[in-house]
Formats: structure tokens, sequence, C-alpha cells
């Protein structure tokens, strides 16, 4: 080893990512359709506990992970804001289904045309709603990233 | 009770204000001016119309008078239903309010105000219901385009570059 | 990704105008328990004026996921905007798609054979069933139990396969169509459905016995959130929560559609009109569904699963393929779709939540005019104020969730 410092640091910078990878706690955030999906996700079959998200927290001070189930219409948009900024660091959204990625089918007076306009957005899951498999494979796709540390989470931590 | 028999019961006691309408699937509809509404939804309620269902709006943009609220009553007793239909003027669309008869019209009637502009006389708070409280327009009116204030900026995108996405603005939603 | 500035972002909510306290005493206090918050029955914020414990007044505010759809379905074509409407009440979208589509079969003026007519009635009990079980899992984890919540849960996968094997979709399926169905049953529809209606009844029983004695579950349910028969009816409650104040309508008895008069069933009451009476109700329609259902399967005839009419329904493919007019019909109809005679018409089903209402208008031309739906959750959201009254606040999420409000409706 020609650099101690760095093996070290490399060393507890992958550990950390593995323990935040390994235990990312939903925010209970359903707003429509999408969030009877999610259910189902921490439901008996598609158990999302067995990847870690072992409790949905309804308290945002206590989520890692914002999934965006639903269609974001214009009078909830400072109430996600609010929910999002309470969130502790390192944080996460995964924008599920077609509405919170790019407003689905809803391309009206009404809905935010997907969540990245309001938010910086991790995974998008396309489906109207996607299954539960969907989500999975989104959470999955999120676990790499955080592992390889693309994902570094939250908005302190992004470059400009 | 039959529909004739309704009908004469309604248009005899108001003769002005009330007008039969032909009800080719089968619920009886009247047209009710507005300033007698108060009285035939009353008068309705005493025959045993009990529950007031829905208040609706329509907007029938290039036809004049243009604005029409739709009341649906129902006698759940004798298993039938009545609809009056109400239209307005079309400068200043205004009908007297229901909510001293059913509370259940303040909700519905402050959604028709948010969605087409139709002012109830005599409603308790006739303020927004479902559009954010500072939003300008009635959406559900014809003339009001389907994607509301972004319609003009996306059309100006699509036809300056011809940009499949119109990008993000200061102060955009 | 850009950068998010702390500094752009706008941190108050708007404030319900129409809310204005009476008095300033000492002991009052003002809490809003905002769209965002641990019940999981969707966006409701309610501003709750509280002395001490106990609710004094209570407003709740809607709207934060108003979409538009009843404009949205004025751009989109007759058929196409069944896929909008599905969205309203998403919990059994089945009965937003039977509600629509018979009204604009009564426009039109057009009886679906009888097989879609049992398939369409077989689909939207089960979903209703699927609607009820969601309510049991979120209400029982309401009120604490947790492991309620996968009970229910599990049971319902077996109803999402039903749907995923015949339509294609767990949720929002957009299946029933003007004209008839989407697509015919497949050949291991009736042993799966069979299947499940026959262990169903053994499961609910299971999930009986862990709440219909338990002295918690009774505590926090029984004597809350009571509302009487008149203030019920001027608030135009229906439904469920109508049948638990004790007044019997249900609108599949009262204005029989789509073949209801030919089965046989009953309409749970309920005396009270409290959050207990809300729960028996709605656990004896999961058997009475259950029974419709049965009855359903083992009557199901073979036939037609849509009207023949090329003008209004898709001729089968390879008709298609074939046959220069069916090639026109369809053309036709994928780019114009059809024209529905000018009228109106008002017609409603019983949903899960109450008395759902389509009232449609149509000018004569390819798209409705309007489409007015009358949301069974809309008015019986805002019974929370009289059900709550008196009541101490760590009640409101049982009255919450006994209301059964879906917001996609309320809200549109």
């Amino acid at each position: 080893m020609t650099n101690n410092g760095q093996f070290f640091v490399t060393t507890i910078d992958k550990f950390v990512r593995w323990a935040q990878k390994s235990s990312i706690w939903p925010l209970t955030f359903g707003l429509a359709c999408c969030a009877i999906e999610m259910m189902n996700l921490v439901g008996p079959r598609y158990d999302a506990a067995r990847f870690g998200s072992e409790v949905m927290r309804s308290s945002p001070r206590q989520a890692d992970l914002l999934i965006v189930s639903g269609r974001l219409s214009l009078k909830m948009v400072p109430v996600i804001q609010q929910v999002y900024q309470q969130m502790p660091e390192p944080k996460w959204v995964v924008a599920m289904g077609a509405c919170a990625s790019s407003g689905g089918i809803f391309d009206n007076y009404a809905i935010v045309q997907g969540v990245d306009r309001v938010l910086p957005v991790d995974v998008y899951v396309p489906g109207c709603p996607p299954t539960p498999d969907a989500v999975l494979d989104a959470v999955m796709k999120l676990r790499d990233s955080i592992a390889a540390g693309r994902a570094k989470g939250g908005v302190m931590a992004r470059e400009a | 009770m039959k529909p004739e028999a309704l009908s004469e019961r309604l248009v005899g006691r108001f003769p002005e204000g009330v007008e039969a309408m032909d009800t080719p699937f089968d619920i009886p509809q009247f047209r009710v001016a507005p300033a007698a509404l108060v009285d035939v939804a009353t008068y309705l309620k005493e025959l045993g119309y009990s529950m007031l269902l829905d208040v609706g709006g329509v907007d029938y943009y290039p036809r004049s008078p243009r604005f029409e609220v739709v009341y649906h009553f129902l006698d759940m007793k004798r298993h039938a239903r009545v609809r009056l239909r109400c239209v307005l003027d079309d400068e200043r669309p205004e009908v007297p309010s229901l909510t001293g008869i059913w509370p259940s019209a303040n909700p519905a009637e402050r959604e028709v105000y948010d969605l087409f502009g139709v002012v109830f006389t005599g409603h308790p708070n006739l303020t927004r219901i479902l559009m954010p409280y500072d939003w300008e327009g009635h959406p559900l009116r014809k003339d009001y385009p389907l994607k509301g204030p972004r319609e003009k900026l996306e059309a100006r995108f699509a036809a300056e570059k011809n940009r499949f996405h119109a990008p993000k603005l200061a102060g955009e939603r | 990704m850009a950068k998010l500035d702390p500094a752009d972002l706008p941190l108050e909510h708007p404030d319900p105008r129409g809310y204005r306290v009476e008095s300033a005493d000492g002991d009052r206090m003002i809490i809003s328990v905002g769209p965002h918050h641990p019940s999981t029955h969707g966006v409701l914020r309610l501003i709750l004026e509280l002395e001490g414990e106990r609710i004094v007044n209570c407003v709740p505010e809607i709207g934060f996921l108003h979409t538009g759809i009843e404009k949205t379905a004025e751009n989109l074509t007759w058929q196409q905007a069944i896929t909008v409407i599905d969205r309203m009440d998403y919990l059994s979208p089945l009965s937003n798609n039977l509600a629509y589509v018979l009204a604009v079969e009564k426009l039109l003026g057009i009886q679906v054979p009888e097989r879609a007519r049992y398939i369409r009635v077989l689909m939207v009990e089960l979903q209703r069933i699927a609607s009820h079980l969601v309510w049991l899992g979120t209400t029982i984890l309401d009120m604490g139990l947790q492991s309620g919540f996968f009970y229910a849960f599990d049971i319902r996968e077996g109803i999402l396969d039903i749907f995923e094997e015949v339509t294609g979709a767990r949720m929002n399926p957009s299946y029933i169509r003007v004209g008839g169905l989407a697509n015919d049953v497949p050949d291991n529809f009736v042993p799966m459905v069979q299947a499940f209606l026959d262990r169903f009844p053994k499961r609910i029983a299971e999930i009986q016995s862990i709440l219909d004695d338990n002295p918690v579950f009774l505590d926090r349910l029984r004597g809350i959130g009571k509302i009487s028969k008149d203030k019920a009816i001027a608030y135009g409650l229906t439904g469920p929560n109508l049948r638990a104040c004790g007044i019997d309508y249900d609108v599949r008895k009262a204005f029989p559609y789509c073949g209801y008069e030919e089965f046989d069933f009953n309409v749970p009451v309920g005396t009270n009109g409290d959050a207990y009476d809300r729960y028996r109700v709605r656990i004896q329609e999961l058997y009475e569904s259950h029974k419709i259902c049965m009855q359903a399967l083992k009557r199901l005839p073979a036939g037609d699963w849509q009207i023949p009419d090329r003008k209004i329904v898709r001729p089968p493919k390879q008709e298609v393929r074939e046959n220069m007019e069916a090639l026109i019909h369809h053309f036709k109809l994928v780019t114009y779709g059809f024209d529905v005679p000018a009228g109106e018409v008002y017609q409603s089903v019983e949903s899960p939540r109450g008395e759902l209402g389509y009232y449609v208008v149509s000018n004569g031309k390819n798209k409705p005019w309007r489409v007015r739906t009358r949301p069974p959750a809309f008015y019986n959201v805002f019974t929370i104020p009289e059900m709550v009254r008196g009541e101490l606040v760590a009640d409101l999420v049982a009255v919450v969730a006994t209301i059964d409000p879906v917001f996609g409706e309320v809200d549109r």
C-alpha cells in the first residue's frame, strides 16, 4: 500500500456507503394511485423490508428516501418542498410513476410536469402505476448508485 | 312520483320560474330561473327529495347564455331523482346559494365558483377550493386553455426553435 | 441536475381564507394537520380548533391533488377519456369506469351482451372487495395493529393477480369500454377466480377474529364519530357511511344497473352511525360481494363480450387484416372515435365510497362536452367537521379512516 491515508479513507467511504445503501428508510409520501402500489411494495408479497427499508417513517426528519408516488398538483408544491427540506442529508428522491417523472397523462394546467421541476431526482420509474417490481428495481438501482458513489444524496453534496 | 305528476306540481306551483324539459333518459329535468331556485328547492324538499346529490356547472361557450348550474336531487324512499338546470346571465353569472337548506351545497358551490366563476349569492365562504388561492382565471371555462398559463409559453418556444422541451424559466412552476 | 438554491423555495402554505377564529380564548389552539401526515389516507389538510384535547371546530382543506381530470376528459375522445377517468377513484377504478361507460351507453342507446354484463359485475365486485381490503388494512394500521395491514394486503394480492391476468394491469385497468369490454377473459379465468373466492371467507374470518372482540379496537371505534340520520342526509353522505346510520340506500338496489337486479344479495345496515358501525357494514359488504361474485361466476354465460356494432367497438384484428370495411372502421375509430348523440344523462353506481355519479353532456361530437363527476368522497369528507366535533384529537384519525376518502376523487 503506497498511501495509507487513502486506503483508510476509501475503505471508510465504502463502509459508509454500504451502510447508507443498506438501510434506506422511505418517507410515507403517497399522493395518488402510485401510493397504493407503494403500499403493496411494503406489503407482504413485494417486501421492501428485506432490502433495508425496514420502516416507512412518517416524519421527514427520520427518513432518507422520498418516493414521490403520484401526481404533483400545484397546491402541493410548497408542501413537498418543505418536506424535502426537512429531511436530513443524505437524502434521495425517486420519482415513481409517469406523473412524477414527467407529468404523465395529465398535460394540463393543474399538474407539475415532472417532480424534477421542483426537486432533484435520483431515479425515475416509468409506469402508470409501475408495478412494485419496478419500484424495487429502482431501489436496487439507487443502492448501486450509492455504493458506486454516484448518488451522493441531498442538495449540499451536489456540485453546481 | 311519476315524472308527469311531478312536472304538473312544479310547473303549477311556480309558473314563471319552472319550465319542464323533455326527459329522454329517465330523469325528469326542469329549467329553473335563478330567482326561483331557492323556493323550488325548498318545495322539492317538502315533496320528499331529501338529499341534494350534486351541484355542477356546465359552460356552453360559443352559445350565449353560456353558464348553466345543474342540481340533482334524490328521493331515497321512493327511489326517484330530479334535475334542475339554472341558466345564468353571461356578464354576471349569479345564482342564489342553497347552503341554507342543504349544507352539502357548501363545498360543491365553492367548486363551481372556483372552476367556472359563477357567484353564489348568500354563500358563507365563497373562496377557491381546488385551485391555489391566488390563481387567476377559471379553469373549466371553455375559453381557458387546457395547459393554462403554460400554453402561451410552450407555444412560443415550440414555434421559435422547434424544441421538444421548453426550458425552465424563473418563477415558472 | 440544476442546483437548488434554498432562497428560491417558498416556505409558507396558503392559508384557508375562510377560516375565522371566533374567539381567542386562553385554552384554544389551532392546529394544522397538514396534507402530509402519518395517517395513510391521502392529502387532506384539517385545521382543528382545539380546546385542550377536545376538537371544537374542524375545517377540511382539499385541492392538493387537483388534476384537472374533467377538463382533460373534454379534450379526449369518448373512449380515450376512460383512461383519465379511471384515475379519479384510484382504489376502485373499475367503478368509475363502469359509471362513465354506462352513462355513455345510455346516450348511445346501446345494450351490451349478457356475457359482458356478467363479467362487468364480477370485476366490479372484485374491485369492491379489493378497495374494502385497502380500507381495512389502512384502518387497522392507523389503529395501531401493523400486522393487520399485511393480512389485508396479502388477500388483496390474489385479486390483483386476477386483474393482471385479465386486463394486463393491476391497477387502473380501463377494462370496461363503451360497447363491452377491452378484451375477453382468458381461459383460466374461471378456475382462478373460483380458487380465490373459495379461500376468501376463511381469511376474512381470520381478520375478524382478531378485531371483532378486541377491546382495544372496540374502544377506539365504538361511539366515535357519530352522525345522525338527518345530518347525514343533509350533508350528502352516501355509501357504507350512510348505511351505518341506519338508512337503507344502495344504488344497486334503488336504481339497478348492469343486471344487478338478477343477483341475490343483502345490503348491510348499521344502527348508530359511529365508526364501529361503519367498520361492521364494510366487513359485511365483503361477504355480500363474495356472494355476488360466486353467483356471477356460476352463471357466467358464453357469448359475445362486446356489441357487434363496428362503428363503436373495434373489429377483431384478424378481420382488420382481411376485410376492407373492417379496416376503415378501425381507422376511423382510432383517429376520430365515434359520435354520441347530443343530450345529457346522469348515471350513478354504488362505488365502495358511495354514490358515484356522472353527469355527461354531449354535443353530438366525438369528444365529451362536459363530464361532471358526483364524487362521493367529496361530500363524505365535508362531514368530518360534523363527526369530530367534541371528540378527542386522538380519535380524529379513526374518524377519517372509517369514512374512507380517496383524494383522487375528492380533488379530481
